[in-house]
């Protein structure tokens, strides 16, 4: 099977109510760490700048990669994501940076660069993905690497759709920190997640029965 | 990722292969984004070696500018020694970004609209002060401590002058080299001491001897008996005087009781007070 069935994960047997309750305190737990780190940037910026960087690098390119879909975009879009942050952060005072909820605000910044830039150039990956003329490659999960064919039927959503997919099943952000980030009802963002499942789920469902189908041909 | 329906239906659970899946999709960073990030923010430097008149210099730099300029044996003694003046890391890189080299090459051949942007944290407001002021000496032209003193309206502060182009951490950029000794002797110098202070005034196209013996001689300011200006001896305006109307004066006094009243561009006035 070329589109492979991945293990829930952490724990592939846990039931739902354990895995909610994993959650919140996993939300707990990172909510804690970004009081502190807040708390830490507050009192000496340059002193801490680094550890925000050390904390928050691998999501925002995560974030970035999975809207753009290029690496080298999405490369340049965490790092203006990161420069942006520090220079807000420059500006504001002590109190108003003790307050930040880092998670959702960087994610903000990190989503608003995305735009913008695919604004100015077209990301390449979208195009391919709409691209009906091409035969075999035009169906992403033709791709032998499995990873590499949902990152491109993600590429298949429409932007607002998939940001909102990324923002909660790549990056894991609540729908209350989404609210925040993309500055949208927490509704319309459970709406927007729901339909992109649901989409990514159909073209799965129909690239597995597509591989039945060659298989018993 | 949380289904809470615990009887899968076949939507259900294909909804959490969806989920499971895009779960995986988060991808570290590249390495080189962390430090990337710290240079252009400036909080952490790159730096790579340019030719000089005097040798092999380290440039270091970051998002906010041009934050050393040093003669160091090798990448660790520069490393060791940026990391103690500033408390940053600096990596080492091959070349230049090109608009910069390009900047460097364009100021060190004279010309002082070529910007570069400087980072010159560290310093004190009067360091500061000090630095920005030597930026203002034309290539080929050097004033006295007592001037840049006299100038930055801290007259009595000769010594602190000179302790502050000691510490000036771009040198060759800010061209702390066309400060010399009230006396007119060439004086000290950060990048390496006094010689290399000559070669680099030479390659300007000052003759450090010349301007020694001037010194020795007891002329500080050099007049022109057909304008009835007088100048420091390297001002551009001095030099355009024809060796027939050259007068020399040893002191700002003399010239002035002999009629005679201060260029305006190398304001030699200052420097009497020192």
């Amino acid at each position: 099977m070329r589109v492979e069935r991945l293990s829930r994960q952490p724990g592939g047997n846990a039931t739902g109510r354990d895995s909610v309750v994993f959650h919140r305190s996993m939300d707990e737990a990172r909510r804690s760490e970004d009081a502190a780190l807040a708390a830490r940037l507050a009192d000496d910026l340059d002193g801490a700048f680094e550890a925000l960087v050390g904390a928050h690098a691998d999501r925002l390119f995560s974030i970035s990669l999975r809207i753009l879909g290029d690496r080298s975009d999405a490369e340049e879009a965490a790092q203006d994501a990161l420069v942006r942050a520090y220079r807000a952060l420059a500006t504001y005072d002590a109190a108003r940076i003790r307050e930040l909820r880092l998670r959702g605000w960087l994610a903000t910044i990190a989503v608003n660069v995305c735009r913008n830039r695919t604004r100015v150039h077209r990301v390449k990956t979208t195009e391919l993905a709409f691209d009906p003329g091409a035969e075999p490659a035009a169906d992403p999960l033709a791709s032998r690497d499995s990873r590499a064919a949902w990152a491109a039927l993600l590429g298949t959503l429409p932007p607002a759709q998939r940001t909102a997919v990324v923002l909660r099943h790549v990056d894991g952000l609540s729908y209350a920190e989404m609210a925040e980030a993309v500055g949208r009802p927490e509704g319309t963002l459970k709406a927007q997640v729901h339909r992109g499942l649901a989409v990514l789920r159909d073209a799965f469902i129909a690239a597995e029965r597509r591989e039945r189908e060659e298989m018993t041909a | 990722m949380t289904r809470i329906d615990h009887r899968p239906s076949p939507t259900a659970t294909d909804l959490a292969t969806v989920e499971a899946a895009l779960a995986t999709l988060a991808e570290p960073a590249p390495p080189r984004l962390a430090h990337i990030t710290l240079v252009a923010v400036g909080l952490a430097d790159d730096y790579a070696l340019i030719d000089s008149p005097v040798g092999p210099l380290r440039v270091a730099w970051n998002g906010r500018g041009v934050s050393a300029v040093e003669q160091a044996p090798d990448d660790r003694a520069f490393e060791l020694r940026f990391f103690a003046r500033t408390g940053r890391r600096a990596e080492h890189r091959d070349e230049l970004p090109l608009t910069l080299r390009r900047a460097i090459d364009r100021r060190l051949a004279g010309d002082r609209r070529a910007r570069i942007d400087l980072d010159l944290r560290g310093g004190s407001e009067f360091e500061r002060a000090v630095w920005l002021k030597a930026l203002e000496i034309p290539r080929g032209e050097v004033r006295p401590y007592g001037w840049v003193a006299a100038e930055i309206g801290r007259p009595k502060a000769v010594r602190a002058v000179g302790t502050a182009l000691g510490h000036n951490p771009v040198p060759l950029i800010v061209p702390c080299h066309r400060v010399v000794r009230s006396d007119g002797t060439i004086g000290q110098y950060s990048l390496g001491g006094p010689e290399n202070k000559r070669t680099i005034l030479a390659t300007e196209g000052l003759d450090p001897d010349e301007l020694e013996g001037l010194a020795r001689a007891g002329i500080r300011y050099i007049g022109s008996d057909t304008t009835r200006i007088y100048c420091l001896p390297t001002c551009h305006n001095a030099k355009r005087i024809t060796a027939a109307h050259r007068v020399p004066f040893r002191s700002a006094a003399a010239s002035e009781s002999a009629g005679y009243r201060a260029c305006r561009e190398c304001r030699p006035r200052v420097a009497l007070v020192a």
